[in-house]
């Protein structure tokens, strides 16, 4: 466990070097200064406004974060050559894939805390309650999300060796599944067959990330989510992160590193 | 005597991308064997299979056929790497880490004690004289000074076997002759040294025993004396056994 968090380690040491992390701190700013704003208006609807788009702020940053980080990990260790020395050393190709998740998802993890404690602190304070639980599992969910996404992305950089590339189908196939994956099932019904029976397919074959976006709850205060739908959420995207990062492990565990 | 490293009819096959899949034989049916204790020269003309070779002992490629072992543990498990250090042919570090942050970062990969681990930090960047760049990010050091993190990094283990891809190449003179006091020093401490080179010379001085590999085969394994036998240097054996033939326009 100890190499893991090692290699662990460097990946966040790398992205704070890289000063991507400081990027998250301008981006706070602003959505610090954009939640001010709500002061001047006096108006509930206004308040809701501004807090969702916050929230989609949080969330599309958050993505790009471990979307960008995640997919550059592996083919960055290749093209730099940094994996050889890493690899003549006693860590199995298992250790490293789960080092480098660990790495980016505990990096997201810092963003999402970063983000979520300034849009707790500036929402709160305007509107003089102080949901701590629903911010927690609002930002919980969405750490878990995270998770999932970036063991997908890991998968994808084992397969394709442009970092840009990665990014690319990873954004497409996530904002796909938060978009309409949700309504395969009932866009399904209104198709002819062999179609219906290849979206309804489709519906229960991808994961269902749109599931942990609690924006609704947060921004109409809507009260908590029950601990039990999210402890199913959890271990859902527990086994989709494990299904994920298998996959890439199986892929990358014979790879052929020099070609 | 022991024998710390092993190849046994090791087959190694590369296949093109390309949509004929056309295969190229790196390694044929390679059997080398390494004991404790000794400097072994691993020579050959360039696309040989040395690097492959080594490519396959450290895990990087997958053998087609055959097999490696280090310390009697087949190569594909990595704990066989855990009694290994490995300096490859350029530096192919964290550059944006500083020289005591990377011997760390090994170090705790290879499972070391926090205590012994600041020790052997401290000992190792005195050795490669690093000691006032400690702090300061690799990419800030010249090529030497990484050549040497590289040498420290190999050493983070106290290992018993050091494999060393072309070790001196691209090294100004002083650099070629801290290398190699370092091979020497760790001779005389008993461990093993196995490293491929250009520099015939170099390996004639600090060898025990060197192999000659052409197109993927063994071609002569040996002393330096027994594979010079006959020729007037190692040089010489070697353009011999590798099939050179001189041009007769030179002198």
């Amino acid at each position: 466990m100890n190499k893991i968090f090692a290699l662990a380690g460097v990946v966040i040491k790398e992205l704070y070097r890289r000063k991507d992390f400081y990027v998250l701190f301008v981006l706070t700013a602003v959505l610090t200064f954009a939640a001010s704003a709500v002061n001047f208006f006096q108006d509930e609807k206004i308040i809701r406004y501004v807090k969702d788009i916050c929230l989609l702020l949080i969330w599309i940053s958050s993505l790009v974060i471990a979307i960008v980080t995640t997919a550059r990990q592996i083919p960055a260790e290749r093209e730099a050559r940094t994996i050889f020395p890493l690899l003549a050393k006693p860590v199995s190709r298992a250790q490293v894939i789960a080092g480098k998740f660990l790495g980016c998802w505990l990096a997201a993890g810092i963003a999402l805390v970063v983000f979520y404690f300034f849009f707790a602190v500036i929402a709160s304070s305007r509107e003089h309650t102080w949901p701590v639980v629903m911010y927690f599992q609002a930002a919980w969910m969405q750490w878990c999300l995270l998770a999932v996404v970036i063991a997908l992305v890991l998968l994808g950089s084992i397969y394709f060796a442009a970092p840009s590339s990665t990014s690319t189908i990873s954004f497409i196939v996530v904002a796909g599944i938060m978009l309409v994956g949700g309504h395969l099932n009932t866009i399904a019904l209104s198709q002819p067959e062999p179609m219906q029976s290849v979206l309804a397919g489709v519906y229960y074959f991808i994961p269902h990330l749109e599931w942990y976006y609690l924006s609704d709850f947060v921004v109409y205060n809507m009260g908590c989510v029950s601990w039990v739908k999210i402890l199913a959420a959890t271990l859902y995207a527990a086994a989709w992160t494990g299904i994920f990062l298998t996959l890439a492990w199986l892929g990358f565990r014979r790879k052929n590193l020099t070609t | 005597m022991t024998t710390i490293l092993q190849t046994e009819k090791l087959r190694v096959e590369y296949r093109s991308r390309d949509f004929r899949q056309t295969t190229k034989v790196a390694l044929v049916g390679l059997d080398l064997e390494v004991r404790a204790g000794e400097v072994f020269g691993f020579l050959g003309p360039n696309g040989a299979g040395k690097t492959t070779t080594m490519n396959v002992l450290l895990g990087f490629v997958p053998p087609t056929s055959g097999t490696g072992r280090l310390f009697g543990i087949d190569v594909r498990q990595p704990i066989a790497r855990q009694r290994i250090g490995y300096l490859p042919e350029q530096t192919y570090y964290y550059k944006f880490l500083t020289a005591e942050e990377l011997l760390r970062f090994y170090a705790k990969i290879f499972g070391l004690a926090y205590a012994e681990m600041d020790k052997r930090i401290t000992n190792l960047l005195k050795l490669v004289e690093l000691e006032h760049a400690a702090k300061r990010p690799i990419k800030s050091y010249s090529k030497g000074m990484q050549q040497r993190v590289g040498l420290a990094q190999a050493l983070i283990n106290n290992p018993d076997l050091l494999v060393l891809d072309e070790p001196t190449s691209g090294l100004d003179p002083l650099g070629r002759m801290k290398v190699r006091e370092i091979i020497q020093r760790l001779k005389n401490e008993g461990k093993t040294v196995f490293f491929s080179s250009h520099e015939l010379g170099e390996v004639e001085t600090i060898c025990d025993r060197v192999a000659i590999i052409h197109q993927g085969e063994l071609k002569a394994v040996g002393s330096v004396a027994e594979i010079s036998a006959g020729h007037e240097n190692l040089e010489k054996a070697f353009l011999k056994i590798v099939g050179f033939q001189p041009s007769p326009l030179l002198p």
